[in-house]
């Protein structure tokens, strides 16, 4: 597993596209003749991956957001498989 | 009767018009019967109606749409709509100023077909001069910075160029690679014993493919489609009929998957005469195959038919005449030897019988005229 400093920036992969499916309640990842159905975590990371924001300021606001503490491992743990899987890429 | 989830993907065949003739083409052979195409107003509404049910994926397909001159303002409602919207394409006629302007349009991907990666095969394949226009699009692909999808077709005339394919996508740039083998129906059932390969040919292509997936890693994805006839469970064909999947052909009849049409006993409506929800939810058509009370043994008391939905209900009427029967792909069909002798047949040394005895039939009006009678 890919292992990902605080400071970079993630975006969503080329060609895919997220989106809010009311039909689904979901938010869902979209790619070349594919979908994917994001749980609600999922869909509350990779919202936030706009290329902007770095790793360590989307732990932050998910934090403040969900009133919590303790989220960043999890989050980059679902980030090194969501850039596996080409969902996220970081450009240089 | 159901409940049905949303058609999540939906298909329009904008046209059967192609510039291209392929042996394998899924369309059906009677395409010549169909005279009027639905008009630009029409796939709106069909869109619209779709979006409002939870459609998502759009494919735009044909035959080639691109040789429907509405194509930008279909890509630019669907994108308005909030459509993934997808276009598959032999390529022909995708300018630079189209492509621009479908870009501009919002179309998010483009899935471009090869027969072949060399001119000789894929040109004889699709009985056209093809292959250097083909190559020029890919570049226009790339230039635009859409993902790059390449789709090529397999069967027994073209499996053993596996690696040259792959290598031609490598330098082509593709993201991903379908190497779809044919599935046989349309054209492709006419062609069958022509088309299927051989299993020491699909064993071969497929370590082929494992040995480049090892080499290219991420940077490339590639699919390999195995032929279900070597198969020993059906595949979940469109995860079972009217669940996720919704076809509209060029004159506007709805199918639960593109070749359904040929499906004896059902009536499948027509988004002239119906809305795309009535279609999909109530229509007689749609809902004959949902569930599992139209089984038959052994689909019925299997404990797979939860993930299979007994198979492709085309496949099982191509084959055996009823589509309630398990598709003979599955080993525990009573007709699956229909199927085995299939491939032994492909497998045996002396096969194919020579070109001479049963041509490949090129998917084209006159052929299609005279296979429908007509």
């Amino acid at each position: 597993m890919t292992a990902i400093s605080p400071d970079v920036r993630p975006s969503l992969g080329r060609g895919f596209r997220l989106q809010w499916e009311p039909a689904q309640k979901a938010h869902v990842l979209l790619y070349p003749e594919g979908m994917v159905k994001l749980n609600g975590s999922a869909g509350e990371i990779l919202k936030r991956c706009d290329g902007a924001r770095t790793v360590g300021e989307i732990v932050n606001d998910l934090e403040t957001t969900f009133a919590t503490t303790g989220l960043a491992n999890d989050v980059t743990a679902f980030m090194s498989v969501a850039l596996e899987k080409r969902w996220l890429e970081i450009r240089q | 009767m159901s409940n049905p989830g949303p058609p999540l993907w939906l298909l329009c065949e904008l046209t059967y018009t192609c510039p291209l003739h392929c042996v394998f083409c899924y369309n059906p052979t009677d395409f010549a019967r169909t005279e009027q195409e639905l008009s630009t107003d029409e796939w709106l509404r069909v869109l619209r109606q779709g979006r409002e049910l939870g459609a998502v994926q759009l494919g735009l397909s044909g035959g080639e749409p691109l040789t429907r001159n509405d194509l930008e303002i279909i890509v630019g409602e669907a994108h308005q709509l909030g459509y993934y919207t997808n276009l598959i394409t032999s390529g022909i006629g995708l300018t630079e100023p189209r492509i621009k302007a479908l870009k501009a349009a919002g179309l998010d991907h483009i899935q471009l077909s090869f027969q072949d990666s060399t001119r000789e095969v894929n040109d004889f394949l699709s009985s056209t001069r093809t292959f250097e226009l083909k190559s020029k699009v890919a570049a226009l692909i790339k230039q635009y910075d859409y993902p790059m999808v390449l789709n090529v077709v397999l069967h027994r005339l073209n499996i053993d160029h596996v690696q040259q394919i792959l290598e031609m996508a490598e330098s082509m740039q593709a993201e991903y690679v379908e190497l779809a083998n044919t599935q046989y129906y349309g054209w492709a059932w006419h062609n069958r014993e022509r088309l299927l390969p051989s299993r020491e040919q699909l064993q071969r292509a497929e370590e082929t493919t494992n040995r480049f997936r090892e080499r290219i890693g991420r940077k490339m994805r590639v699919f390999f489609v195995v032929p279900d006839y070597f198969e020993r469970r059906p595949k979940p064909c469109m995860n079972g009929l009217g669940s996720v999947f919704l076809t509209i052909t060029p004159d506007g009849t709805a199918l639960p998957c593109h070749a359904a049409r040929m499906l004896p006993g059902l009536t499948f409506p027509n988004v002239k005469d119906a809305s795309v929800e009535w279609i999909w939810r109530d229509s007689p058509g749609f809902n004959h195959f949902r569930g599992d009370s139209w089984m038959k043994e052994p689909c019925r008391s299997c404990p797979e038919k939860t993930k299979d939905f007994g198979g492709c209900r085309c496949q099982a009427y191509l084959l055996t005449g009823d589509p309630a029967n398990t598709d003979p792909v599955c080993d525990l069909s009573p007709h699956h030897h229909l199927v085995t002798t299939m491939v032994e047949k492909a497998s045996a040394p002396q096969a194919p019988a020579p070109a001479v005895e049963k041509p490949l039939l090129f998917r084209d009006r006159k052929n299609s005229r005279a296979l429908s009678g007509l």
